[in-house]
């Protein structure tokens, strides 16, 4: 039953994801990628990871996204049906091919063969995924979590200084 | 649970079509957009390798990957902003300012 619904939210996904590469219209390609970001969230519930679903849907599907559909809609762009698509075709479904042979060729020959941390999947449904995710933040990482804070400061200034007409 | 190789081929599937797709498409916000594409499919990984290790580290990437994401599509939109007023136009093919 498990595998099933992994089969079909795969095919969710990967159909999805295709259709942000081929569509024409912008919209179209912002839409089909909100649908693989959902997509995405169900596999982190699968993985016994509900926080970093919760935080997939919120930040990337309802911040970014929106964002992004926002500029579209600001730009106001004429979509160009008559273009060429593009002569790169060929180079890039080459290296596309053995991008994937690659990535899968490792994958399949390689074993993940570290030593195991504390976390089992009962721990965590005991505990509480938040809690855990939360302490390791604020224990081990805490310097580059503040970093951060500061990085999104850059990024803000960064943005208004950028889109601003007139200084 | 499934398989840990099942997520990581799916992955792998996914970050290779957002390749094809920044090598292909012209439109600067579909590139974006793949780009963001290839970033879910690290976070995917890395969730699974977590996942399967029983270690947290690797979701407090995808937490600092997910940051990054935020600050470079605040960034990123605000420069094709600031190039649309000067071009009237977001084709790749048109930022060629500084090509020799």
């Amino acid at each position: 039953m498990e595998t099933l619904f992994f089969l079909i939210i795969s095919l969710v996904a990967l159909i999805a994801a295709i259709l942000v590469v081929t569509c024409k219209n912008p919209i179209n390609s912002a839409l089909a990628l909100i649908m693989t970001f959902f997509c995405l969230a169900t596999y982190y519930v699968m993985l016994d990871a509900p926080f970093m679903a919760a935080v997939q849907v919120m930040v990337y599907a309802g911040a970014i996204m929106v964002l992004m559909v926002f500029t579209i809609m600001l730009l106001n762009i004429r979509v160009d049906a008559t273009k060429k698509h593009s002569h790169k075709l060929i180079v890039a479904s080459i290296i596309g091919f053995f991008t994937v042979i690659n990535l899968i060729v490792v994958i399949v020959k390689s074993r993940a063969a570290l030593p195991t941390g504390p976390f089992s999947g009962d721990m965590i449904k005991k505990i509480g995924h938040t809690e855990l995710v939360g302490r390791e933040i604020f224990t081990n990482f805490l310097l580059p979590f503040e970093v951060t804070s500061i990085l999104l400061l850059v990024a803000i200034i960064g943005a208004v200084i950028l889109a601003k007409k007139k200084i | 649970m499934e398989n840990l190789n099942s997520y990581l081929i799916v992955s792998a599937l996914l970050f290779t079509i957002g390749t094809i797709g920044v090598l292909t498409r012209k439109n600067v916000i579909v590139m974006f957009m793949c780009i963001e594409l290839m970033l879910n499919a690290v976070n995917l990984t890395f969730v699974a390798f977590s996942r399967h290790l029983g270690n947290l580290d690797g979701q407090v990437f995808v937490f600092f990957i997910m940051t990054v994401a935020a600050a470079e599509a605040a960034v990123g939109l605000a420069l094709i902003i600031a190039f649309f007023n000067n071009k009237e136009s977001i084709d790749v093919d048109d930022i060629n300012l500084m090509k020799w």
